[in-house]
C-alpha cells in the first residue's frame, strides 16, 4: 500500500513537472535564428562547391539536416570547430576526400590566375565560376577578378586546356602581417 | 649586410620574474628571524624540509610534464611556497606534515594547474588548508615561545622532536607544550578563542602569559618582521600597495567597530594586527599576483574582502585563525572581481565596456 | 575653455594614466649641432613614404632631374608625390628593400647623384599675405610634406580641415628614448617653426595653439620661448618627461584635460597635432618653395664612435650615414639597427634601407646598452598578473587579460577589451618581468583582427554574387523554357500553313535524311572516297532549301546536324588516334569565327585537348598536325554551308556581343575599381547570355531571334538586380572605408607625435 502511494505521488509529481516543463517550452520559446542561417554565416562563402553540395547555403541545409560537419574544405579546421559548438557535437577532423588539390594545406589565400596566351576563350569557367569572378566572351580571352575571386578553385577543371591556375596572393607591405614565430631575418647581398 | 630583426619595444627595464621571487624570499627574513628569536628551531626545520620537498617534486612534475627544468625549477616560485608553507606550520609538528603540504601545494595546486601564473589558488594557503583539515591534531601543535618553555627546545631538541615526537632526553610535544602550571599552551588567538567561548572576557584572559605584555609573546615582534619585510618590498615596488593597506584597513575597521560595542568579547585592533598571520598575509600571501586581483580597483576590494573574512573566521568560526581561508576565498572571487573593476580605458566613456 | 589655459598658464597639465621613464639617453646627441653631410653617391627614393597611395612616376631611367624636382604626380588627394632630394641621373626604377618591419621590397627610385646640386628654378615667396590659403594648401601638397614623427599622414589634409578649430598642438615633447631630432630642430631653427605655426595659424584658424614640450630639453624650450614671444595665441607648454606623454592622444590629454573620444579622430574634437619637423617643412615649403627632400635624422646609440644629428637627403642609404658617424665594425651579425626609438622603432633588415619622410632616427645600439634588443631566444616565462603592464599602459588597457585573450585568439573579448585602443608604445612589454613581448601579440592579434574581418566582408560579397547568380541562372531557365514554348508555337502556326513552301520543307527534310544516312556510312568507312559525293548532294539539298527559305526547314536542317555531330563525336571517340584526323581544328575555327556550334565547340575542345597533348610530345604531334592539315572531313562543308543561312541573326548577335566587348573593355580599364564589379556582372552576364544561348540552342535560329528579344527583356531585370546588389555593395564598402581610413588615420595620429 505504503508502495503504491508511494509510485503514485512521485508519478503525480513527474506529471506536474512535466506539464510544467512542456509549458515553459512553448511559453518562453526562445526564437532564434533558424539554424540554417547561423551554419550559413560560419561557412566561408567561396561556393567552391567541394563539399559536394551546389554552395555554401545548400551545405548549410544540409548540415542542419544531418549532413557531417566535416565537408568544409576551404574553411578548414577553424571552420568545422565553429560548426561544431554550434550543433552540440564532437569535432571532426577534415575528410579528406572532400579536398581538391592544395586548397586545404597553403596558409596564404589563392586566387585563380588564367593564363591569358593559352586561353581559347571557350566560357566554360565562367560557367562554372559561383561568383561570377571571371569576365570574357566566346572567343575572347578570359580574365579573373581578383577582388571577386574566393578560391574555390571550380573553374581549373572545367578548363580543356589547363590555363587556369591558382596562384598565392604575393606578399607586399600592404598585406603583410605581424607574425611571432617567423619575424623574417633575410639576408641581403 | 643583414641586420638582426626583433619586434619592438627593444629596450626593456631587466626585471625578470625570478628576481622578484628571490627578492620576496629575501624580505621574509626579519620575520623568519623574530620566528627563529622568539620559537626556536622549528619553523627553520620546516622550511628546510618543505623547500627540499619542493625542488624535488617540482623536478619529477617537470620532467613527467617535459618542461624546461632548470628555467623553471630556478624560477623561485616552488621555493617562496615552500617558504610560506614552512613558515606557517606549527613548530613542533612532525616532519611529514611538512612534506605532505608541500608536495600537495607543489604538485597538485601549482603543477597539475599549468604551473606559476595558472593557479589559481595560492599553493601554500591551499596547502596549509588541506593540513588543518585533515590533520587537526598535528597541525594544532603550537609551540609557545620559548621564555615560556620548561625545557631547554636546541637545534637537537627541536629536530628529534620533528622527525620523532620526542625531545632528546624523551619529552613528548605534549610535555613541551605544558607550561610550568600544567596548561597547555596554545597560540594567542586559539587561548582567546577558547577562553572567550568559556565565558571569559578580553582581559581575563590576555593575562595568560602567551599575551606577553603588549598583544602576544613573540607573535608581535614575528609579525612585526613580516610587516617590516613587507614595507620594503613596497619600497622596492615588487608588490602592489593596494592589497596589504586594505586588508589592513579593513581588519582595523572591523576589529574597531567590535571592540568599541563590546570590548569584553572582541579584542583590540593591534591584537588582531600583531597576532596570528596578519602581516604574512598581508604582505606575501595576499600580494600574490598570481591568485590575486589584477586591477588596482580589484586590488582594494579583495584586500578588504579578506579582511573582513579574517575578522569573521577569528571571532565567529570554527578556527582561531582565518587568514588561509580567507586568502583561498579571496583566490576563488578574485576572477569575477577582477571582470567587474576592470579600468575604463582611454576615449571610453564610464560604463562602456 | 578658459580654465584650461588659466591651467596652462599656470603651468599645471593633466596627468595621464600609466607611463614609463626608460633611460633616455638623450645627451649622446643633444649636445652636438645637426651635422650638413656630404652627398651620398647613389639615393634610394621609395615611392610611398607615407600613407595613403603612391603617385604616378614622372620620370624615367636615364632621365637627368635637378634637385626638387618632382618625381611622381599626385591627381588623388591622398598620394603625395617625392622629389628628387639633389640633382643627378635616375638609373633605375625597381624593387628595393625599404623601411618597414617586414623588411619586404617595394618600388623605389634609384638616383645616381651627379654632386653639382643644381637646383630646379624656385619661386620664393616673399609675401604670404598674397596667397590665398587654397593657394598654401596646395604648395603644401605639391610638396610632399607628411606627417613627420611616425606615420606620414599627408599634411595637406590635415591643414586642410573644416573651421571650429580649437587647439592646435605643436608636439615637440618627443618622449621617445635617444631621438633628439626634433630638439636639436626646435634649437636651431625655433624661428621657422614658429614661422610654420603662423602659416597653420592662418589655414585653421584655431582658437588656441600649444606647443608641448618634455622638460627634459631646457634650450628648445627656451629657444621657442624666445621665437614666440611676440605672439600672444601661442603657448610654450613645457610637460614633464614621462613617455609615451608625445603620443597624441596623451599629449593632448595632458594639455587639454580631453581625451579623445575611442575611434575618434582628434579633429572631431577641434584639436589637430602637429609635429615641429612638420611645421618646419610647411615653411620651408610655403616661403622657400622648398619641397619636403631633407631631414634631421639622429644617428645614435653606442655601437657608434660619432652619435649626432644629421641632415640626411630623404633616400639616403643607412650604410652611408652609420659610416658617417663612425659605426664600429658590425661584426656581430646580431647587431640589431632600430629605424624610429627603442620603444616603437622596428630593426631593419639591410643597410641599402633608405631615409623616408618618416625616418626620425637610427638606433645602433651595443649590446651592453640595450641587450634585450640581442637576445635570439625570446625570455618569454609565463604571466604571473603582477598587473605592472596596466600600472604602466597609457590607454588604461589590461595587457595582461589582453595577452591571454590573444594566445587563445578569442577576437571577440579582445574588441571587448578595446585591443583596437592600444597604440603599441611598448610600455607594457618594457616593464614585464616575465618578459612577454606583449606588443607582438597584441600586433598579430590586431592583424588577425583585421584579416578575419576582411575575410567575413568578402564572403558577404561572394554571398551576395553567388545569390544574384542564382537568381540570374533561374531567371533564364525561364526566360529559356518560354522561348521554346514560344518556337514551338510558330513551328505549329509554319506546320499548319498548308503553303507550297511546306512541301519543300518535306523535301528538305528528306534530303536532311539522306544526308545524314550518307554521314553514318562516311563515318562507319571512313577511308571510303564516297563522303565527297554525299556532301556533294548534302551541299546541292541545302541551297535548295535555301531558296525555299523556311524556317522548318532550317529546324530540320539543324537537327540534322546536331545528329550528325553526334555521330562524328562518337566516332572520333571510337578512333581515338584516328580522331584528329577528323576533326581539322584550325580550319574549322577559321570558318567558323563567329559561330559557337556545339560541333564547333566540341572539335575546337579536341582540337585544344589535341594542341596539349602536342606540347608534350612534340615530335609525334608535328607529325600529326602535318597528317590532319592533309585530310579534311565531309561534316566541315555541310557546317559551312548551314552556317551560311545563319548569318543574318547571327550578325545581330555579333553586333551585341560587340557592345558587350566594348563594355568589357571599358570594364577592364576600371578593373581595381571595385564598384565596376556589377558593371562587368552584367556585361558577364549578357556575354554569357549569348554565348550560352549559341552554345546550348540547338533548335532552330528563329528561336534564337526570340532569344534574343526575350533575354533583353530578362537583362533588364537581372541589371535592376543587379544595381540594388551594387548599391548595396558600395554601401557596405563605403562603410569598410570609412573605417579603414579612421583606422589608419588613427595609427597615424599616434605614431606621428613621437
Amino acid at each position: 500500500m505504503n508502495i503504491l502511494l508511494a509510485i503514485l505521488v512521485l508519478g503525480g509529481i513527474a506529471a506536474v513537472f512535466g506539464a510544467l516543463l512542456g509549458y515553459a517550452s512553448i511559453r518562453f520559446k526562445v526564437d532564434a535564428d533558424p539554424i540554417v542561417e547561423q551554419l550559413d554565416a560560419l561557412l566561408p562563402q567561396t561556393q567552391c562547391g567541394q563539399c559536394g553540395y551546389p554552395g555554401c547555403k545548400p551545405y548549410a541545409q544540409a548540415v542542419a539536416d544531418g549532413e557531417a560537419i566535416n565537408k568544409c574544405a576551404p574553411g578548414g579546421e577553424d571552420t568545422i570547430k565553429k560548426i561544431a559548438d554550434l550543433m552540440g557535437v564532437e569535432v571532426q577532423p577534415l575528410d579528406e576526400s572532400h579536398v581538391k588539390g592544395d586548397v586545404a594545406q597553403s596558409n596564404r589565400p589563392k586566387v585563380a590566375f588564367i593564363i591569358e596566351e593559352d586561353c581559347i576563350g571557350c566560357t566554360k569557367c565562367i560557367q562554372a565560376c559561383p561568383v561570377d569572378a571571371i569576365i570574357g566572351a566566346a572567343k575572347q580571352m578570359h580574365t579573373i577578378i581578383i577582388d571577386e575571386c574566393t578560391g574555390c578553385d571550380l573553374c581549373v577543371a572545367p578548363c580543356p586546356v589547363d590555363c587556369i591556375e591558382m596562384r598565392e596572393i604575393p606578399e607586399t607591405i600592404h598585406n603583410w602581417q605581424w607574425d611571432l614565430n617567423s619575424i623574417p631575418v633575410k639576408q641581403v647581398n | 649586410m643583414a641586420f638582426w630583426i626583433a619586434s619592438s619595444p627593444h629596450n626593456h627595464n631587466h626585471t625578470k620574474t625570478p628576481n622578484l621571487m628571490r627578492l620576496v624570499i629575501l624580505a621574509t627574513i626579519p620575520g623568519v628571524f623574530a620566528q627563529w628569536y622568539f620559537f626556536g628551531w622549528g619553523n627553520l626545520i620546516h622550511i628546510g624540509l618543505a623547500m627540499i620537498t619542493a625542488l624535488l617534486s617540482e623536478f619529477i612534475v617537470l620532467s613527467l610534464r617535459k618542461k624546461p627544468i632548470a628555467h623553471h625549477l630556478l624560477d623561485g616560485s616552488g621555493l617562496l611556497t615552500a617558504l610560506l608553507i614552512g613558515i606557517c606550520l606549527p613548530a613542533l609538528t612532525p616532519w611529514w606534515i611538512s612534506v605532505i603540504g608541500t608536495l600537495f601545494a607543489i604538485v597538485i595546486v601549482k603543477q597539475l594547474y599549468g604551473g606559476l601564473g595558472h593557479n589559481p589558488f595560492n599553493p601554500a594557503m591551499a596547502g596549509y588548508v588541506m593540513l588543518l583539515v585533515s590533520f587537526p591534531i598535528q597541525m594544532t601543535l603550537w609551540q609557545p615561545p620559548l621564555s615560556l618553555l620548561t625545557v631547554d627546545l636546541n637545534f637537537a631538541n627541536t629536530l628529534t622532536t620533528i622527525l620523532t615526537g620526542f625531545t632528546v632526553e624523551g619529552y613528548s610535544v605534549e610535555q613541551v607544550r605544558t607550561s610550568i602550571d600544567g596548561i597547555t599552551m596554545a597560540t594567542p588567538l586559539d587561548t582567546l578563542k577558547t577562553n572567550l567561548g568559556l565565558g571569559f572576557t578580553v582581559l581575563e584572559t590576555i593575562t595568560s602569559p602567551v599575551f606577553g605584555e603588549n598583544f602576544s609573546l613573540g607573535w608581535e615582534w614575528v609579525n612585526a618582521g613580516f610587516l617590516l619585510g613587507g614595507l620594503f618590498l613596497l619600497t622596492k615596488k615588487a608588490i602592489a600597495w593596494q592589497t596589504p593597506v586594505s586588508f589592513l584597513l579593513s581588519i582595523f575597521v572591523c576589529s574597531f567597530i567590535g571592540y568599541s560595542i563590546n570590548p569584553d568579547a572582541n579584542p583590540s585592533t593591534m591584537f588582531h594586527w600583531f597576532s596570528g598571520a596578519t602581516m604574512l598575509g598581508a604582505f606575501f600571501i595576499l600580494t600574490d599576483p598570481v591568485t590575486g586581483a589584477t586591477s588596482n580597483k580589484g586590488r582594494l576590494i579583495v584586500g578588504a574582502l579578506a579582511g573582513l573574512l579574517v575578522y569573521l573566521i577569528r571571532t565567529l568560526g570554527g578556527y582561531p585563525d582565518g587568514v588561509a581561508f580567507a586568502v583561498l576565498l579571496c583566490n576563488m572571487s578574485a576572477p569575477l572581481i577582477d571582470q567587474y573593476t576592470r579600468p575604463r580605458t582611454y576615449g571610453h566613456a564610464k560604463g562602456e565596456k | 575653455m578658459e580654465s584650461v589655459i588659466a591651467r596652462i598658464t599656470r603651468g599645471q597639465f593633466w596627468d595621464f594614466h600609466g607611463g614609463i621613464h626608460p633611460p633616455e639617453q638623450k645627451t649622446l646627441t643633444s649636445t652636438k649641432p645637426i651635422k650638413q653631410l656630404t652627398l651620398p653617391k647613389q639615393l634610394i627614393i621609395p615611392l610611398q613614404q607615407h600613407i595613403g597611395l603612391e603617385g604616378d612616376v614622372l620620370v624615367s631611367i636615364g632621365e637627368h632631374v635637378l634637385k626638387g624636382q618632382p618625381l611622381t604626380g599626385s591627381t588623388n588627394p591622398m598620394e603625395v608625390p617625392i622629389h628628387a632630394p639633389t640633382s643627378g641621373t635616375i638609373t633605375a626604377i625597381k624593387m628595393s628593400v625599404i623601411a618597414h618591419p617586414s623588411g619586404l621590397e617595394q618600388l623605389c627610385i634609384f638616383l645616381d647623384v651627379d654632386g653639382l646640386d643644381t637646383w630646379r628654378k624656385r619661386i620664393v615667396c616673399p609675401d604670404l599675405s598674397l596667397l590665398s590659403n587654397h593657394e598654401i594648401i596646395e604648395k603644401i601638397a605639391d610638396s610632399g610634406i607628411a606627417g613627420m614623427g611616425g606615420a606620414g599622414f599627408p599634411t595637406h589634409i590635415k591643414a586642410n580641415s573644416k573651421p571650429d578649430i580649437n587647439f592646435l598642438i605643436i608636439n615637440g615633447a618627443e618622449c621617445e628614448p635617444y631621438i633628439t631630432s626634433d630638439d636639436l630642430l626646435m634649437m636651431e631653427q625655433s624661428i621657422a617653426i614658429v614661422d610654420g605655426i603662423e602659416i597653420l595659424d592662418r589655414l585653421l584658424s584655431p582658437a588656441f595653439i600649444l606647443i608641448g614640450i618634455e622638460d627634459n630639453k631646457p634650450k628648445a624650450i627656451k629657444a621657442l620661448q624666445q621665437a614666440t614671444k611676440d605672439n600672444e595665441k601661442i603657448k610654450v607648454c613645457v610637460v614633464p618627461t614621462k613617455y609615451p606623454i608625445g603620443g597624441e592622444k596623451q599629449l593632448i590629454h595632458t594639455l587639454t584635460g580631453q581625451e579623445v573620444p575611442a575611434g575618434q579622430l582628434p579633429i572631431h574634437s577641434g584639436i589637430v597635432m602637429q609635429n615641429v619637423a612638420t611645421c618646419f617643412a610647411i615653411n620651408e615649403a610655403v616661403r622657400h618653395d622648398t619641397p619636403l627632400i631633407r631631414r634631421v635624422v639622429t644617428v645614435t646609440g653606442q655601437a657608434l664612435n660619432k652619435p649626432q644629428n644629421v641632415w640626411a637627403l630623404i633616400g639616403t642609404p643607412i650604410n652611408f650615414l652609420l659610416e658617417q658617424c663612425e659605426v664600429e665594425a658590425i661584426e656581430n651579425v646580431k647587431q640589431p639597427v632600430i629605424m624610429g626609438g627603442p620603444m616603437m622603432g622596428f630593426s631593419i633588415a639591410s643597410d641599402i634601407v633608405p631615409i623616408i619622410k618618416t625616418s626620425n632616427c637610427i638606433l645602433v645600439p651595443s649590446k651592453k646598452e640595450m641587450p634585450s634588443a640581442f637576445e635570439k631566444e625570446s625570455q618569454e616565462v609565463e604571466c604571473i598578473r603582477c598587473g605592472q603592464c596596466s600600472d604602466v599602459c597609457p590607454s588604461n588597457l589590461l595587457p595582461q587579460e589582453l595577452q591571454w585573450s590573444a594566445k587563445a585568439k578569442d577576437h571577440p573579448q579582445l574588441q571587448k577589451l578595446n585591443l583596437s585602443d592600444c597604440i603599441e608604445c611598448g610600455a607594457c612589454a618594457y616593464v614585464c618581468p616575465s618578459q612577454i613581448p606583449l606588443v607582438h601579440y597584441y600586433r598579430i592579434a590586431k592583424a588577425e583582427i583585421r584579416e578575419q574581418h576582411q575575410l567575413d566582408l568578402k564572403a558577404e560579397k561572394a554571398k551576395v554574387r553567388f545569390e544574384a547568380r542564382k537568381m540570374r541562372l533561374e531567371k533564364e531557365k525561364i526566360a529559356r523554357q518560354e522561348k521554346n514554348k514560344k518556337a514551338a508555337a510558330a513551328r505549329k502556326a509554319a506546320m499548319n500553313k498548308a503553303t507550297p513552301e511546306a512541301t519543300g520543307a518535306k523535301s528538305a527534310v528528306a534530303a536532311a535524311l539522306a544526308r545524314v544516312k550518307a554521314k553514318k556510312a562516311a563515318q562507319e568507312n571512313p577511308e571510303v572516297t564516297k563522303p565527297v559525293d554525299s556532301a556533294e548532294v548534302s551541299t546541292v539539298e541545302v541551297s535548295a532549301t535555301e531558296i525555299v527559305n523556311d524556317q522548318k526547314s532550317q529546324v530540320a536542317a539543324a537537327i540534322a546536324r546536331a545528329k550528325a555531330k553526334k555521330k562524328l563525336k562518337e566516332a572520333s571517340a571510337q578512333q581515338s588516334e584516328a580522331s584528329t584526323t577528323n576533326t581539322e581544328p584550325n580550319k574549322i575555327s577559321e570558318n567558323n569565327a563567329e559561330t559557337e556550334q556545339p560541333t564547333d565547340q566540341k572539335s575546337k575542345v579536341a582540337a585544344a585537348i589535341a594542341r596539349a597533348k602536342a606540347k608534350k610530345k612534340l615530335k609525334e604531334a608535328s607529325a600529326q598536325q602535318a597528317e590532319t592539315k592533309n585530310t579534311e572531313t565531309e561534316i566541315t562543308t555541310v557546317t559551312e554551308n548551314t552556317i551560311g543561312k545563319e548569318t543574318i541573326p547571327e550578325k545581330s548577335i555579333s553586333e551585341k556581343k560587340h557592345t558587350g566587348k566594348t563594355d568589357l573593355a571599358k570594364a577592364g580599364k576600371h578593373n581595381s575599381d571595385t564598384n565596376i564589379d556589377t558593371d562587368t556582372d552584367t556585361n558577364t552576364s549578357d556575354i554569357s547570355d549569348i554565348s550560352n544561348a549559341n552554345i546550348t540552342n540547338t533548335n532552330d535560329i528563329a528561336s534564337e531571334l526570340v532569344h534574343a528579344a526575350i533575354p533583353a527583356a530578362i537583362d533588364k531585370k537581372a541589371k535592376m538586380a543587379a544595381a540594388i546588389a551594387k548599391a548595396k555593395a558600395k554601401k557596405k564598402l563605403k562603410d569598410a572605408a570609412t573605417k579603414e581610413s579612421a583606422a589608419i588615420l588613427l595609427n597615424e595620429d599616434k605614431k606621428d607625435s613621437n
